[in-house]
């Protein structure tokens, strides 16, 4: 072991093994996977993140959701995500062929969003939840994320989005509170997120 | 070349740490001239490493007070979500990868370089080489940390743990990097000592898996992006690779250094100390996808880290027994030893996370606690635990060489490793007890633990909330399982607290130290007179 040359070939050796074996090896593998097609509706899934949507991810990116979010219905023997209404199936690579960068997560802080526009689709719910988690969640750790929404005199008529606060959130008389462009976002990237459709071959666990 | 005097020892069965001018404790008859002439060469040694190293350590314990300070926020707003919520860049999303980032990269990769170049030039037996380029490359890693910080702050970080900074940030680090290494192995070239020691193959080896993994991830998720779940397993192999192959390479390298010097015995084994740096070279970059265990992975790559995350138990165990052996029968110097005391403490987290991580590495039990704060725990055991309290230790014993003077106060090393070590003990308890019941509740239980405790009391409702784990019951209400969370992780903040107060008093200590306002260095530092006269630094 006193042979410089020889030990650093050894050293380059062992970790090139793995390197190629791991990381170039799943990059083969995973780097052709395609869309699949909806038996009902025969549309590609899933399908590509709209304009507004891949303004939301970067929101959701800039935010730090994934500290406290994972993105990922697990399977295993537990199957406690599907049982708890996370998801029909577990994921799968073809899930995430849009996402660039990836969420995923490590961390279930908070519930998994990989669904989460099929469970809670009210856009409603959503605005109010991120304005004050404790107000549709009541214990919930989540922050608030007031500074997404704005405080605005109701004009001739009211925003549509307007939140509906009650209590010690409503805003004084003749004012609303209104989501800005990156809450409109984000919601719009989360009422998306959606990946319920089967796919071909996939165990259900 | 020269062949060092005195390094080999042959009534022994292995040999010092071999840095080519003898042992701390030579045979009496010998320390004579040779000594004299040994004693100065370790001078110019130590003066040519001071500007950088003493830099590199500097910055290291601005970034360890930056990085509590974000971790105590990030900590309080876990369980107070209301807290200085309204300010964008004090969110949690953000202030928790800016707390990683400056914890990893800020504290513990700018002792780490400090250490390792000191080492390299000790175990060389030759003056560092190119501390110009150490100092433009600190200069360049700094300035790349602080504004990678400010950018996850102000929300333009990447969304890869570990990897947050954004590219002009990740760039800089990486010239940094490449500027410090060039200057340690020139170092290593100029070595007038041609058997190298274990320490140097663990740095060597850490030079060169560094800049490889990052290389690799930096450019496949940012500049190049693969996208989809390949970013993923990207991200978990690169993040993997740098605990395992960089931090804990370097901290076991330290260890192995400081441990033979300390005790004034040589290394127990050097075979062993073969079997598990070679282990440990070819079993662990193939642990890559250990955190995405029942996750959108292809089964294959899962289960080669599983069985390469069990096999880490070779050089796991021949690590710890080689460090045991080293210091068995000298037990009784940890008390008096600051730097000791510190090393010991890290090589036996170094077994505990070691251990932790091959139970986490089981499919059973990763499908349980994985994604709760148990992970956070074990995080905190191996980067705090193991490597954080050995650079403490490395640096107790190498600032003092640096400047030529002794440490402040014994008073306040005492506070420094008493309250450090019971707050981490404190801190990887909670997660672990709490992360362990959050697990059980998303994945098994059918109803809180809290609820059994209601109905039962405490003891007899632990016993039930645990047997009624065989039965299949579906899951706890999402809610209560945040609930149950909360008070554990109230006591985190409480043992961030004291690592914030050890850390305070660590930087007054070092803070006075270089400034010049300790006492000269007569000799090595006790914390009590039970240790004098023995063979100790």
């Amino acid at each position: 072991m006193n042979r410089l040359p020889l030990l650093f070939i050894a050293l380059l050796a062992s970790f090139a093994a793995a390197w190629l074996g791991l990381v170039f090896g799943l990059y083969r593998e995973l780097g052709g996977v395609q869309p699949v097609s909806d038996p009902f509706t025969s549309e590609l899934q899933p399908r590509p993140y709209t304009e507004l949507e891949l303004a939301g991810r970067d929101v959701y990116r800039a935010e730090g959701c994934i500290a406290c979010h994972t993105q990922h219905v697990r399977g295993g023997r537990f199957n406690a995500d599907i049982e708890r209404g996370w998801g029909p199936r577990r994921s799968h690579p073809i899930d995430y062929i849009h996402d660039r960068p990836i969420l995923m997560g490590r961390s279930r802080t908070g519930p998994d969003l990989v669904n989460i526009g099929a469970r809670e689709a009210r856009r409603s719910w959503h605005h109010l939840h991120l304005y004050d988690p404790r107000i549709t969640s009541p214990g919930s750790n989540m922050p608030t994320y007031r500074y997404l929404y704005r405080k605005q005199r109701i004009g001739d008529e009211p925003d549509p989005d307007a939140l509906m606060l009650a209590g010690e959130h409503a805003p004084p008389p003749g004012y609303e509170v209104v989501p800005t462009d990156r809450a409109r976002a984000l919601v719009a990237y989360l009422l998306g997120l959606d990946r319920t459709y089967p796919i071909p071959g996939t165990p259900r666990r | 070349m020269v062949t060092a005097p005195f390094n080999w020892r042959p009534h022994s069965r292995g040999r010092i740490a071999d840095d080519g001018h003898g042992s701390a404790v030579g045979p009496q008859q010998a320390v004579d001239v040779e000594a004299a002439r040994a004693a100065r060469r370790r001078l110019v040694i130590d003066r040519s490493c001071r500007v950088p190293c003493l830099v590199l350590f500097c910055s290291a314990v601005v970034w360890l007070l930056a990085g509590t300070l974000l971790a105590m926020i990030a900590s309080f707003k876990l369980h107070e979500p209301r807290f200085l919520a309204d300010f964008a860049p004090l969110t949690f999303g953000r202030i928790r990868p800016a707390h990683l980032n400056v914890v990893a990269y800020g504290w513990a990769f700018n002792a780490a370089l400090a250490s390792l170049l000191w080492i390299k030039c000790r175990l060389a037996a030759t003056p560092l080489r190119g501390g110009a380029l150490v100092l433009a490359g600190a200069g360049l890693w700094n300035v790349g940390v602080l504004l990678g910080t400010l950018a996850i702050l102000t929300g333009r970080g990447h969304s890869t743990a570990w990897l947050e900074f954004p590219v002009p940030a990740a760039a800089m680090l990486y010239g940094g990097f490449a500027l410090v290494a060039i200057a340690a192995v020139l170092s290593l070239a100029a070595r007038r000592v041609r058997r190298l020691y274990v320490s140097q193959w663990y740095l060597l080896g850490a030079l060169l898996w560094f800049p490889w993994c990052f290389t690799v991830a930096f450019i496949l998720l940012m500049p190049a992006p693969v996208g989809g779940v390949t970013e993923s397993a990207i991200g978990g192999w690169y993040t993997r690779n740098l605990i395992g192959l960089w931090f804990s390479a370097v901290g076991v390298a330290i260890i192995y250094y400081l441990l033979p010097k300390l005790t004034g015995r040589p290394l127990y084994s050097h075979q062993l100390a073969l079997l598990g740096f070679w282990a440990l070279a070819v079993c662990y970059p193939w642990t890559g996808m250990r955190h995405l265990i029942a996750g959108p992975l292809p089964a294959w790559a899962i289960t080669v880290s599983i069985a390469a995350s069990v096999m880490l138990l070779i050089p796991l165990l021949a690590v710890t027994l080689n460090f045991h052996k080293t210091i068995r029968g000298r037990y009784r110097l940890v008390g008096p030893s600051p730097t000791l005391r510190f090393i010991v403490f890290a090589a036996v987290c170094y077994l505990l996370v070691g251990g932790q991580g091959v139970l986490l590495a089981l499919r059973s039990v990763n499908e349980v606690f994985s994604l709760t704060h148990t992970i956070i725990g074990h995080a905190h055991l191996g980067m705090y635990g193991f490597f954080t309290m050995a650079m403490f230790g490395a640096m107790y014993y190498i600032i003092p060489r640096l400047t030529g003077r002794e440490w402040a106060s014994v008073g306040l090393i005492r506070i420094h490793f008493w309250c450090v070590g019971l707050g981490l003990a404190l801190m990887v308890g909670v997660l672990t007890a709490g992360g362990i019941i959050q697990g059980l509740e998303l994945n098994r239980a059918a109803a809180p633990l809290g609820h059994y405790i209601d109905e039962h009391g405490l003891s007899e409702g632990v016993g039930a909330f645990l047997s009624q784990l065989q039965v299949r019951g579906g899951a706890v209400d999402f809610l209560d399982v945040t609930r149950g969370t909360i008070p554990w992780l109230e006591l985190r903040t409480l043992s961030g607290m004291m690592l914030l107060a050890g850390h305070i008093a660590f930087a007054v200590l070092v803070g006075l130290n270089v400034a010049g306002h300790s006492p000269p260095r007569p000799g090595p530092m006790l914390l009590s007179a039970a240790g004098r006269g023995r063979p100790l630094e």
